[in-house]
């Protein structure tokens, strides 16, 4: 399976990672070989496999009770923020 | 039935455009807000109205090394929802991420699910304005987090953000595109609405954006097999404007590929200030969510006692209320589906006939007349009403017992909303009881025929039409307490010589 540049771009936004000109058929090649790699896996029959969400095999989700046991704590938490006001974590405006 | 002034009545829902006729296509992907104390992945609270980011904590925040661990209270309203609406509910679902990136959703991803929700294949049941039922189909509902809220006002050239939000449970109830009409989405919307506060599973607010919906709408040519391209119209927070936001849509995408144009798939914001929508092309880009299941949560499996015990706990649903109306009650379809519209105003019904002891239809009347029309003009709910149902009762009783006439009961209500007081303590303080008296019923009338001897010589001499005069001028002349079976029979007589 071989990637294209527009590929590559494409991922790169969703991933918001800025690519250089130069960096990108350097990118585009060895994503390419990493999926020709994974893609070995195809070549197994697996029409009688049932699809695993998750590798620990006979472990089911916990289920936890309704209630609340978080108070308050927002100020130790926005210590770590770039930028609060009125107890809100500021952002470059995003509006449509 | 007709959505806009451009719509032909063809016997369906088909749009006249200016050159031949559409079909309309809508479905419905509705947000429900789970009406648990905590959130569905963190022990923070879900309380509407706290302080900004009182609310979240580690895990909404999405930081490094968090765990989610799933409120049970939240699958078992999701699973109440998935036997609500006669769905198949899986024993095994499992969550996945939805990758992207918005500075209201802290981990660059949202859990919901994707392969394995948790309810699939479900029908609704929906009344539409002709009296005819509609099957509508549900695809999937299942359960997912809520994002946080981006605040803009001031700060500028910047933007607040209140993760109080993130994480609350909401259950996202998907519909085939069955839909054929702006009208036929609202009524599936307000069957939803009803059935999620019938389970106790959301409250319904849809100011507050505890129940919210999208609409995916295209048209097509009648007649043509495949579906019209489809816009995704996002933020229409009551009925009224998902009705106008759908037949603006369905106008635009008319007179677009009519003037030779093509729709693009997108997604459109809907602007209610200037009744139209427009397109939200910065969220176009992000639309490849590159979803897999989540490595931090196991599948959730369900054993049939955990089925068997959510459906012990079902209410009676509105449909079966309804129809349980109609025979007990002797109502008619109509009557009985908006008696059953909410489960308050059911309740508040069927206390009034209690109380009664009888007289259903009457109640029904009241109930749905009087009293609807002061709390609509009001803008109140059924609960905040300001006549209770034993003092709605306490006047049903005095028309029953010929206390106070029908016409003048509605005074006599009016009364009792506006100063709070019991139906016999107006009727006592206004001096409206009914003469039921004979004696004096007839002396009205002997004064009524003094006083108009032209008349009574006409009546006499055939023009049966002036019988409503006189019915008329005694009822006047009685001050409208007259009982009226008792005045027609009198009159007859008298005026018969």
């Amino acid at each position: 399976m071989s990637l294209t540049r527009r590929d590559v771009e494409g991922i790169a936004h969703l991933a918001r990672l800025q690519v250089t000109e130069q960096e990108l058929p350097v990118y585009v090649d060895s994503l390419s070989k990493i999926l020709s790699f994974v893609e070995q896996l195809s070549a197994a029959d697996t029409a009688a496999v049932e699809p695993m969400a998750h590798p620990l095999e006979g472990e089911v989700q916990r289920l936890r009770p309704d209630e609340v046991a978080e108070s308050d704590r927002h100020e130790k938490y926005q210590a770590n923020a770039p930028q609060v006001k009125a107890a809100l974590y500021v952002v470059p405006r995003v509006i449509e | 039935m007709t959505t806009t002034a451009t719509n032909v009545n063809t016997g369906s829902n088909y749009v006249q455009g200016a050159t031949g006729e559409w079909e309309v296509v809508i479905g419905l992907e509705i947000h429900a807000q789970l009406a648990t104390k905590s959130k569905i992945f963190s022990a923070s609270a879900t309380a509407f109205g706290a302080e900004p980011n009182a609310q979240a904590n580690l895990v909404d925040l999405g930081y490094p090394g968090v765990l989610p661990v799933l409120n049970r209270e939240a699958v078992r309203m999701a699973v109440k929802f998935g036997l609500g609406v006669g769905a198949k509910v899986s024993r095994r679902s499992v969550f996945a991420r939805k990758n992207y990136f918005y500075p209201d959703l802290p981990k660059g991803y949202q859990i919901s699910q994707y392969e394995r929700p948790i309810v699939e294949d479900g029908t609704v049941e929906v009344l539409l304005d002709d009296g005819a039922w509609k099957t509508v189909g549900i695809t999937r509902a299942h359960l997912e987090e809520d994002a946080g809220k981006s605040l803009h006002e001031g700060l500028g050239a910047a933007s607040g953000i209140d993760l109080n939000r993130a994480g609350t449970p909401l259950l996202e109830i998907v519909s085939e595109p069955d839909l054929r009409s702006a009208k036929e989405a609202v009524a599936y919307l307000k069957k939803i609405h009803t059935l999620v506060r019938y389970l106790e599973i959301c409250d319904g607010n849809m100011q507050e954006g505890s129940f919210r919906c999208d609409a995916n709408v295209s048209v097509r040519r009648v007649g043509q097999p495949k579906f019209g391209t489809r816009c995704e119209i996002k933020n229409v927070n009551s009925f009224r404007f998902v009705e106008k936001a759908i037949n603006y849509e369905v106008m635009r995408q008319i007179d677009l590929l009519e003037g030779g144009g093509q729709v693009v798939q997108e997604t459109r914001l809907y602007d209610a200030n200037k009744d139209e929508t427009r397109s939200m092309r910065s969220k176009e880009e992000a639309n490849d969510y590159r979803y897999f299941p989540d490595p931090d949560l196991l599948p959730v499996e369900l054993d049939a006692a955990f089925l068997d015990e959510v459906r012990r706990t079902l209410p009676e649903l509105p449909d079966e209320k309804a129809a349980r109306f109609q025979q007990q009650y002797g109502l008619s379809a109509y009557d009985a589906g908006v008696l059953t519209a909410s489960r308050e105003l059911a309740d508040y019904y069927e206390a009034v006939v209690r109380e009664v002891g009888g007289e259903p239809k009457l109640c029904a009347n009241w109930t749905m007349g009087d009293l609807s029309g002061f709390l609509n003009k009001e803008n109140l709910e059924i609960g905040q009403s300001k006549v209770d149902a034993p003092r709605l009762a306490g006047l049903v009783k005095r028309i029953l017992d010929q206390t106070v006439s029908g016409k003048l009961a509605k005074d006599v209500f009016e009364a009792m909303w506006t100063e709070g007081r019991d139906a016999d303590a107006v009727i006592e303080a206004k001096g409206l009881r009914q003469i039921t008296d004979t004696s004096a019923i007839e002396r009205a009338i002997d004064e009524v025929m003094a006083a108009n001897p032209k008349q009574l010589a006409e009546y006499r001499s055939g023009k049966d039409k002036l019988f409503g005069f006189f019915v008329g001028q005694t009822m006047k002349a009685t001050g409208g307490k007259a009982n009226p079976a008792q005045l027609n029979e009198l009159l007859k007589k008298k005026l018969g010589g």
